[in-house]
């Protein structure tokens, strides 16, 4: 939700970027690690600069990989640390391994990834490879929209995580989100400590009580702490909404994690997006409206847990909806494709939406109003879905 | 050596006396709990063990046992070093309280998977102790060569016609170069020795490291009875030789004992059992230029 005009006094000019650094900070994060990569690394630079003059007991630890990056984090997080971690693309897939340590230790560990494209060949702009590549690891996936999303869903997140105990990976895109400035309006320090008191850690490394962690286990206590994973992880969206609540009453702004727009009855196609595009598509559906279009706007911040629930109930009897994805798992189809996929056919075939697949903006190629409205008529246009992906924009 | 008591193997761990407790799961005749049950008595019980992948992971138990009697945190193979950094900052910044950090990593998780890991604290000078038992090849998983594995020494990755050609990586001199406050060696052989370093470790701040060789009968194909005496030979031979490095710069030798031929160490064990006799002397020579290496750091050091 944009900054209404009688709030500016109190806003700030902040990129993406600079306004996960401000949350991290106004966290009280209190070990801090990374590595640099672009365009992640203003987030660790603006950070580090504001940690200098922290009053708070701090460290933050300049590693030599996002591999060590995590890796500290995990040790700091078991110690009983709030701990902090930024990265983007390649440094998000070497950490793949010690992103399921993390959920798996069940360490509240909250970082920020940076969407861009991965390698090879060399890509630097956005798009949600990275990210979505990581479905499987055990963390918490929330897509921001706005430089306002991001230091909101930041302070909410450490709240989340600690309260759940699982670790939570906030997204932005590349460039669009992280290098863009908007205003945004900054909490006083006094109100986000309201929000969010001190980690208390149930378990940590104690030397008056001594205890091994993430010793070797036999399969049947495995499994069950597996599906313990799962069952918290899924507990997420509820808690999301308690946070939620709380911040609305406390900042009068809210991160849903499925937000809808003119989802009235009448509405004949919805399109579904994440991330920053989520402006880009609400510009384009008001249009649509404005001439008399009946579409409506999806925007799903959730990845994982997947907010199969919410999306059922907004999208049960809706005919036609258009998926778009920016990442694809190769051989199949897009990411957040398949996983509305896979939620929606538990509805009844009469309330079952027709689902239009889309893949564009790969490696930040440009998604504008236009764009969107053109897979919008496309989609209202057409009896039945392609039964593969549609690229839209560049094509083999 | 320390005595077992009752005390010792109570299950909640209460262990201020320091030792390891009973019930740990290394082989017969391992080099390894000697040496924590020393690094125990030396530190107490205010310390933390971080264990990458290596034999300890095992030796130390499965849930729900452990036989450390302090806190002990599991980490990914090639993260001994970070983990523990991170371990240090969290109980730093968030009022823990003050304990060691300890790393307890093999070879193959310092000399090869967790190098660069161990490069970068070392060169940040965290504030650990990094105990690296060397039992000269990845030995969890069943004798493979790793980069501290001998001269010609058999393992299962370099059977006999494929042997290991060149000689084991110097740690000593690697960590040197990264001007580290304190860096020894220390051999089972040698407990006293191990304890004196220990305690001088202990004195310090910063990043100090120990490197300890660690006999193992399963993969140098020796009984079990004779890894104390296999230990001794690998000092005297001068294969592993005793030695401190202070910030880099200052070395000092620990032992200076008779020298003995390669060949004495050699026919102990049955991974050196298909040496050719160039192969013998190449290794003699490997050892006569540890000590000459070792004696010109010192001496330039003086």
């Amino acid at each position: 939700m944009p900054v209404q005009r009688d709030e500016l006094k109190s806003a700030q000019l902040l990129t993406g970027n600079q306004a996960a650094a401000q949350a991290a900070y106004l966290c009280r994060v209190q070990a801090v690690s990374a590595y640099p990569i672009t365009p992640q690394t203003a987030i660790i630079e603006s950070l580090a600069e504001k940690m200098v003059k922290a009053s708070w007991p701090h460290r933050f630890i300049k590693v030599e990989s996002e591999h060590s990056a995590l890796a500290s984090m995990i040790g700091a997080a078991a110690a009983g640390a709030r701990t902090f971690t930024a990265t983007s693309s390649q440094g998000l897939l070497l950490m793949h391994e010690l992103l399921h340590w993390a959920s798996g230790s069940r360490l509240p560990i909250v970082m920020v990834n940076v969407n861009r494209g991965v390698a090879a060949p060399w890509i630097l702009w956005s798009d949600q490879q990275d990210s979505l590549s990581q479905r499987d690891t055990g963390w918490v996936q929330i897509y921001c929209g706005t430089a306002q999303e991001t230091l909101d869903g930041l302070v909410m997140s450490y709240k989340l995580a600690e309260s759940v105990q699982v670790p939570v990976m906030l997204v932005l895109e590349a460039f669009t989100l992280s290098h863009t400035a908007e205003a945004v309006h900054v909490p006083d320090q006094a109100d986000v400590d309201a929000f969010l008191p001190p980690r208390k850690a149930r378990y940590r490394l104690d030397p008056e009580r001594p205890q091994a962690f993430g010793a070797m286990v036999q399969p049947e206590l495995y499994q069950k702490l597996r599906q313990k994973l799962d069952q918290d992880l899924k507990k997420c969206l509820k808690t999301w909404q308690g946070l939620n609540n709380e911040w609305q009453s406390r900042f009068h702004r809210s991160l849903g994690a499925v937000e809808t727009f003119h989802m009235t009855p009448d509405a004949e196609a919805a399109i579904l997006v994440s991330g920053a595009v989520a402006q880009t598509a609400r510009y384009a559906v008001r249009r649509l409206r404005e001439k008399g279009v009946p579409v409506g706007l999806v925007t799903v911040r959730f990845f994982r847990p997947f907010p199969s629930e919410l999306l059922r109930t907004i999208l049960s009897g809706v005919k036609k909806v258009a998926v778009l994805d920016r990442a694809f798992s190769w051989g199949h189809r897009g990411i957040w494709m398949e996983s509305a996929q896979s939620s929606l056919y538990s509805l009844a075939p009469e309330k079952r939406p027709a689902l239009f697949g889309y893949v564009l903006g790969l490696g930040g190629g440009d998604i504008n109003p236009e764009t969107i409205e053109g897979i919008l008529r496309e989609t209202l246009s057409r009896q039945k879905p392609d039964p593969e992906t549609v690229w839209v924009g560049a094509n083999a | 050596m320390h005595q077992f008591t009752p005390k010792d193997a109570l299950p909640d761990g209460n262990n201020s006396g320091g030792s390891l407790q009973p019930g740990h799961l290394a082989c017969a005749g391992c080099g390894l709990p000697p040496a924590l049950d020393i690094l125990r008595q030396v530190l107490g019980h205010k310390c933390v063990f971080v264990v990458p992948a290596c034999c300890y992971t095992i030796v130390d138990g499965a849930y729900p046992f452990s036989a450390s009697g302090v806190p002990l945190l599991h980490c990914a193979f090639e993260t001994a070093a970070a983990t523990a950094a991170g371990v240090k900052a969290g109980m730093e910044t968030s009022g823990a309280g003050e304990a060691e950090v300890v790393a307890i990593a093999g070879d193959g998780g310092t000399f090869d998977i967790g190098f660069q890991a161990l490069s970068s604290a070392a060169e940040r000078n965290e504030n650990i102790l990094y105990f690296c038992y060397d039992n000269e090849a990845y030995m969890n998983t069943g004798i493979q060569k790793s980069s501290a594995t001998p001269l010609f020494a058999w393992t299962t990755t370099t059977p006999q016609g494929d042997p290991k050609n060149r000689p084991k990586k110097d740690l000593g001199a690697i960590m040197a170069a990264h001007r580290i406050p304190y860096f020894a060696s220390a051999s089972l052989s040698d407990p006293a020795d191990l304890f004196q370093k220990l305690q001088t470790a202990k004195r310090m701040r910063g990043f100090r490291m120990i490197h300890y060789l660690c006999p193992c009968p399963t993969g140098w194909k020796a009984e079990s009875s004779q890894m104390v005496a296999l230990a001794r030979k690998a000092v005297e031979c001068r294969l592993f030789p005793l030695y401190e490095i202070f910030a880099g710069e200052r070395w000092v030798v620990t032992a200076n004992p008779k020298p003995v031929p390669v060949d004495k160490y050699l026919e102990m064990q049955d991974r050196f059992r298909a040496l050719t006799r160039e192969q013998k002397e190449e290794i003699q020579r490997e050892a006569d230029g540890n000590w000459r290496r070792l004696t010109r750091n010192v001496l330039s050091s003086r």
